[in-house]
């Protein structure tokens, strides 16, 4: 089996061309796909109306002021936004493709939102018309848009905890207060407390005063108290809400990172599929292999060189990709040696998947080119977003990525990467039972077609 | 390995018993038995799809056979064998293949073995020259070449001479004599009569996948009828009396 590989790894020095295109091929389409996946699409197009008068877009509440142009302007960063003179035309910009939302705002918004604050009654509400005929773009919009307004309600709700949490400090201490432009002095709790007691200890002890102040001061020390308690608890409210998005059913790798990881094992999957059924059908197409199987070699032995050669050279490749993508994206460098890992266990499955495509055919081009029809509807279906698609499709989708050793390898990648979880032992373990299953079919392949 | 060594005495080099080979349902061989003396030169003679290949490479141990069996004597080494497609590795040298091929045989000297094969097939001067870019007479030489690392006592050669010149044939020949004269047995197969009847000690008949004759060519030619005719139009008229 050694001198198998000296040989193969030979013939391969002096191909360079074929070489270059293992190497550059996988790599450019990795590069792209990278670059797709981490580049966020445009803003999306929303034809923006406000019915609300230019300069009354103030909502004032205490000391506080929001001011609804500037809210619109930071809705304007998520969307790229098309101004429009009307509700219809808002809709219209919908229905013919121009924008794939309308966000129309009432003129009576401010008065709605001064009503909740002041009042506690009334929902202030926004109109979003959606085009429903690409439901794509649609979810792409509505989270860009509910994104923001989240964004809003969180900054309006902290404001106004804010307010209300200096107006008790103010009750309970004492301050000053704006009132029709006049500042007015506000005694508050604990000195109104301070001032009764002072006044009972001045009064003679038999007024009958005293009792009736007595009752004002507990009154004052339950609601001191009280509030004294209320304030801390109102402003940890206030504090901002940090908004945790977990998505259910998905991984948690960075997006680059894991953007990244999958450019890796598209590459680690072509160059390793091309190099073992090319480099399999080479011996057959070269006729070596009726020398070879007179007892100089086993099937098996064959086999092996082929998975060892294939993945020893994809794995290499990748690895120093991976290296030379770390200079732009975090990868975890502390966990090399599960780089060496992921990518070792992933060559190993996809070469045993390649000789067995190897196998099959009888000449270098016909493996290259199944070996290529078989790997771009493995990405493909392994790539695509489970809650994107019907239940029955997803059964069959997971099936393809639990047979195939794409999402295996793309699991062990990411975890080595960025070392979140899920582990990386079940995926390598996935993929040595992988590499085991097709190197027996390989087996049988060859048994089957070596002879026709 | 289809190759098995019979029990007992055996002076023949190669004995085969009733071989048969089955392509799905078409029938390659049909119970097809022979032997080969040590030191004979036999050509199995046939035209195209008669099932010569087949023949040869269950011999050789290539392919198995359905029914039937190979032997040769105990102790003696592996056939060395010549497919009828060159079997070599374009892009490594004429000196790289044979050292592969010397390492993969478990040659006990292989660098000793590729001087020995560079020099008997008179490529010492292309021996770092790609495979791919040698003349079909030279690359056919490498052929031979590996068949013959292992020094094994009978060769096997598929159609040697289809693919060469008739110069590059006769030097063909010339090296094959030489092997036979040194005691090596060789069997040979071709569809050219004229050549089984002028290296051939022995032919064999193949056609159809059945052997229908085994001799010399003399005797061949007498039993076609009569000494009048020559080998070529009695091999024609043998056929078709036997309505091939
Ligand atoms: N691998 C194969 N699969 C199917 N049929 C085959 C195969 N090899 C040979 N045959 C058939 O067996 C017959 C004998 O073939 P072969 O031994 O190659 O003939 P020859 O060498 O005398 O030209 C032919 O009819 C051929 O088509
Ligand atoms: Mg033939």
């Amino acid at each position: 089996m050694r001198w198998l590989l000296v040989k193969d790894l030979q013939i391969l020095r002096r191909s360079p061309l074929l070489v270059g295109l293992l190497v550059v091929y996988p790599v450019a389409i990795a590069l792209m796909i990278g670059f797709a996946l981490s580049s966020p699409p445009g803003k999306p197009k929303v034809a923006f109306y406000s019915q609300v008068a230019p300069g009354k877009g103030r909502v004032s509440f205490g000391s506080q002021q929001i001011n609804i142009s500037k809210v619109a302007n930071e809705l304007f960063q998520s969307i790229q936004p098309v101004r429009v003179r009307s509700r219809a035309e808002a809709i219209a910009k919908v229905r013919d493709g121009q924008a794939s939302a309308a966000l129309i705002v009432p003129g009576d918004i401010v008065n709605q939102i001064q009503s909740l604050i002041t009042q506690g009654v009334g929902s202030p509400t926004v109109e979003l018309i959606l085009n429903s005929r690409n439901p794509l773009e649609r979810q792409f919009a509505q989270q860009a848009i509910s994104l923001r307004l989240n964004q809003v309600e969180q900054a309006v709700s902290k404001q106004v905890l804010r307010v209300a949490v200096s107006d008790l400090h103010q009750v309970l201490n004492g301050g000053s207060v704006q009132l029709l432009g006049q500042t007015v002095p506000l005694l508050g709790l604990r000195n109104s407390r301070t001032i009764i007691e002072g006044t009972i200890s001045s009064l003679p002890p038999s007024s009958s005063l005293r009792v009736a102040l007595r009752q004002v001061v507990a009154f004052a020390d339950l609601a001191i108290e009280g509030l004294g308690f209320a304030s801390p608890v109102l402003s940890s409210i206030g504090t901002p809400l940090t908004v945790q998005q977990t998505q259910l059913a998905g991984q948690t790798t960075p997006t680059a990172t894991y953007a990244v990881a999958i450019a890796v094992i598209v590459s680690l999957m072509f160059v390793t599929l091309l190099l073992a059924a090319g480099m399999l059908a080479l011996e057959r197409s070269e006729n070596a292999y009726s020398r070879l199987v007179r007892g100089l070699v086993s099937a098996e032995g064959l086999l092996s060189e082929k998975i060892v050669l294939a993945a020893g050279c994809a794995a290499a490749v990748t690895l120093v990709m991976a290296a030379a993508v770390s200079a732009f994206v975090h990868l975890d460098w502390g966990r090399f040696e599960l780089w060496v890992l992921a990518l070792a266990f992933g060559g190993l499955a996809f070469g045993a998947l390649g000789v067995a495509i190897g196998g099959v055919a009888r000449e270098v081009s016909a493996a290259s080119l199944m070996a290529f029809l078989v790997s771009l509807p493995i990405a493909f279906v392994a790539l695509i977003p489970a809650d994107a698609v019907s239940s029955g499709l997803k059964t069959f989708l997971d099936v393809v990525a639990f047979v195939f050793p794409f999402k295996a390898a793309l699991e062990a990648a990411s975890n080595a990467f960025s070392g979140t979880s899920p582990g990386i032992g079940l995926p390598l373990l996935h993929l040595a039972v992988l590499a085991v299953v097709f190197g027996l079919l390989a087996r049988l392949a060859l048994r089957r077609f070596a002879s026709a | 390995m289809s190759t098995t060594t019979a029990p007992g005495e055996q002076t023949a080099a190669v004995v085969a018993r009733s071989l048969t080979k089955r392509f799905g349902r078409r029938v390659a061989l049909a119970g097809t038995s022979f032997e080969v003396r040590p030191g004979e030169l036999v050509a199995v003679i046939g035209p195209n799809g008669a099932g010569k290949t087949t023949l040869l490479s269950i011999v050789a141990g290539v392919l198995a056979p359905d029914e039937g069996e190979v032997s040769q004597p105990p102790g003696s080494r592996p056939f060395g064998w010549v497919p009828q497609q060159v079997a070599l590795y374009s892009k490594l040298s004429v000196a790289e293949n044979l050292r592969l091929f010397a390492r993969l045989e478990r040659v006990a000297d292989p660098e000793a073995a590729v001087k020995r094969m560079l020099a008997e097939t008179g490529l010492e001067d292309r021996s770092d020259e790609e495979v791919g870019h040698l003349s079909g007479g030279n690359r056919q030489r490498v052929n031979i070449g590996i068949g013959l690392l292992a020094e094994p006592s009978v060769l096997l050669l598929d159609e040697p001479s289809a693919a060469l010149d008739p110069r590059q044939r006769e030097r063909l020949w010339e090296f094959i004599s030489r092997l036979a004269a040194r005691g090596t047995t060789v069997m040979f197969s071709t569809h050219d009569v004229a050549e089984a009847e002028r290296y051939g000690e022995r032919v064999l008949v193949l056609a159809d996948a059945e052997l229908l004759f085994d001799g010399t060519p003399v005797e061949l030619e007498r039993t076609a009828g009569g000494g009048t005719r020559d080998f070529e139009s009695a091999f024609v008229s043998f056929l078709r009396e036997r309505g091939h």
